[in-house]
């Protein structure tokens, strides 16, 4: 099968739908003439024209409000927001509007709007471009949340989040972008709420997310060779998210750490934590541990950086608890 | 501007309409009867009034908290939309919107909304799909005089300029978001002077004036409609209660009793109903026909939101995400 970047994955998957859907349209901050920030929309500008593929001026809150605005008039708006730092300024829109509109008229009303944004801390971008806070939209009832990991689930998932009613977040990493996957050039979906075991193993299980799938299955490739045998299941969807999946590795591993980049406290690791420690506690055999970014900004310096960030030293520290 | 007898009665009818809906509520509220927040309408019915009546079915609305009035002008009926207030599942948001969240979407009314401004961008958006999709519709936009001093308001009132998009931007200035005057919250005599920021026109408007309203709607929406682009209008009003029904003395602590007694002077209805009279366009025995029927309406929507059921504790998860169809 061919390869692809994450970020071609993504571009293929909004072209696709572009072209077999006339209502599907992009909008956002130098998404067009320059084909946004990370090229996930090189090129459709050219293709599409500006009316589909919307430079928008600096302002978040219209990008959101506007692409609800035109989910309730028929159409089917991706919306971008450069980085995830920027949603706090339209965070009405997300959590009051956007994520409500369904639910408090009653189910009157769809919208279907998939809002394209990017986490992770990479380049030294400092406190204020380097967060992964979707937890915030975790929290709030009514958002699906999307987090892909590989491009075969970037452009599955894509598809599946661009062809449902609700509204979604879609969570781009930005250490994943230029990472490269096996995506077959057909279309397919990837279902919500379907967690995949990236690596079957015996001995640990490791829930992980985004770039952390990538750091746990390298460290589990490494420790196979000194005998120990890892399962690493990537959710792919915090939002319907499959505990079954995860339920059922444990019940055979009977340990489990769990790695995602949010902020510690109140984050993904701590949600997950929860959901396994209420329903799952008999057959822990040792406490959940957690790999999260730490509670504190993220710095601008290079080595502090590199220390801020959870990858594989901290997947070791934790193992090393476990085992 | 020439309206025909028929749409004069009607203006009068949708007026009195909205004063019996919102002064009914106001009495229920108090009797303990509405819970929640309730927003009453009593005082700035001309603008709803006169707004809608220049709409096609096929058009939008945006409203806002203070709602009740644009979902009656738009063509919400009043039992459907007690149903709401009282909380039960035959409301037309099925008792998980209250007064606040009221919204109607056959009718082409959006929303209600909570947030003040919150509406603005949305407002936006739905003009900016009308012009996607080459159809000829036109979207209001209510908001207060509140929501201009927001963030929502700026980025969206930028945004349909620059796409020329066919929405019409309506502020109701009442004078007082909650406590604050909008004099002293915007430092402006007339707010509608903020259109040039966004190079569209702006005009300021007695909003108690029905026809004045009709007159300066009329022409925003059919400058819209023409793909001309978005206008704002400011319309000049009072509100006759409390920033809520629940505040004490209709809101006297912080605005004068004189200033209230004078706008009541300045009552839209009676203003329009005098001038009807004068004009021979209606008569007494009609006015209280009409009167009488309303209050028929009125009695029927409290029968039925008294009679309806509670929503069931399950639809809470139904509703919380949307079930593939």
């Amino acid at each position: 099968m061919r390869t692809i970047t994450y970020s071609e994955a993504i571009h293929e998957s909004i072209d696709y739908n572009m072209e077999k859907d006339e209502t599907v349209f992009n909008l956002g901050e130098d998404i067009g003439v320059l084909g946004g920030g990370f090229r996930a929309t090189h090129d459709l500008y050219e293709k599409y024209g500006r009316k589909r593929v919307l430079d928008t001026p600096l302002s978040e809150i219209a990008i959101v409000g506007a692409a609800i605005g035109a989910a309730l008039g028929g159409l089917r708006p991706i919306p971008e927001i450069m980085y995830i730092d920027f949603t706090p300024g339209c965070m009405d829109m997300i959590v009051n509007q956007m994520a409500k509109i369904h639910f408090m008229f009653g189910g009157q009303i769809k919208v279907p709007m998939v809002l394209r944004t990017v986490c992770g801390a990479a380049g030294y971008n400092a406190a204020q471009h380097s967060q992964s806070m979707y937890p915030f939209f975790v929290h709030t009832p009514g958002l699906i949340v999307v987090t892909p990991s590989t491009p075969y689930d970037a452009k599955g998932l894509l598809n599946t989040s661009i062809a449902d009613d609700n509204p979604v977040i879609f969570m781009e990493h930005k250490r994943l972008y230029t990472s490269k996957g096996e995506v077959p050039e057909e279309f397919y979906t990837i279902p919500f709420g379907k967690a995949d075991v990236k690596r079957e193993g015996d001995d640990l299980t490791i829930v992980a997310t985004h770039a952390l799938v990538h750091d746990a299955l390298a460290l589990a490739e490494e420790m196979e060779k000194e005998g120990t045998s890892i399962e690493v299941i990537d959710p792919r969807t915090l939002v319907p998210f499959d505990k079954e999946t995860i339920f059922k590795s444990v019940e055979k591993t009977n340990k489990l750490i769990v790695a995602d980049e949010s902020i510690l406290s109140c984050g993904m690791a701590s949600e997950i934590s929860a959901i396994v420690a209420e329903e799952m506690f008999d057959y822990l055999d040792k406490p959940i541990i957690r790999v999260a970014s730490p509670n504190c900004h993220c710095p601008f310096s290079m080595p502090l950086e590199d220390a801020y960030i959870p990858g594989k030293e901290e997947l070791k520290e934790a193992i090393a608890k476990v085992l | 501007m020439q309206i025909s007898d028929k749409n004069n009665i009607e203006l009068l009818r949708t007026m009195k309409r909205i004063r019996t809906f919102d002064e009914t509520c106001q009495k229920l509220f108090v009797a303990g009867r509405i819970p929640g927040a309730l927003h009453c309408y009593t005082g700035e019915e001309a603008i709803a009034t006169g707004v809608c009546k220049v709409l096609e079915p096929s058009d939008y609305i945006l409203s806002t908290h203070r709602g009740h009035g644009h979902l009656i002008a738009k063509g919400g009926e009043f039992k459907y939309m007690l149903a709401e207030l009282f909380g039960k599942s035959t409301g037309y948001c099925k008792g998980m919107g209250g007064s606040m969240h009221l919204a109607s979407v056959k009718h082409g009314i959006l929303g209600a909304n909570g947030i003040v401004g919150g509406g603005i961008c949305i407002a936006a958006g739905v003009g900016f799909s009308i012009k996607y999709q080459g159809t000829d519709q036109v979207v209001v936009c209510f908001f207060g005089d509140g929501g201009i001093s927001t963030g929502f308001f700026h980025e969206g009132l930028n945004l349909a300029s620059i796409h020329n998009a066919p929405v019409v931007f309506v502020c109701e200035n009442n004078l007082y978001s909650i406590s604050m005057t909008s004099k002293r919250a915007t430092g402006l005599d007339k707010l509608s002077t903020r259109a040039v920021s966004y190079n569209m026109p702006g005009e300021t408007v007695d909003g108690n004036d029905i026809l004045a309203v009709y007159e300066s709607a009329y022409n925003a929406i059919e400058r819209a409609r023409a793909g001309k682009g978005p206008t704002l209008l400011e319309y000049i009003t009072y509100r006759w209660r409390g920033h809520h029904a629940g505040e004490a003395g209709d809101g006297l602590f912080y605005r004068e009793k004189k200033e209230l007694e004078s706008w009541k002077t300045k009552d839209p209805i009676r203003r329009y109903q005098a001038l009807l009279l004068k004009e021979g366009k209606i008569t007494e025995e009609k006015i209280e026909k009409m009167e009488m029927d309303i209050q028929q309406e009125m009695d029927d929507a409290i029968e039925f939101a008294n009679n309806s059921p509670y929503p069931k504790a399950e639809s809470i998860i139904e509703l919380s995400m949307l079930k593939k169809e």
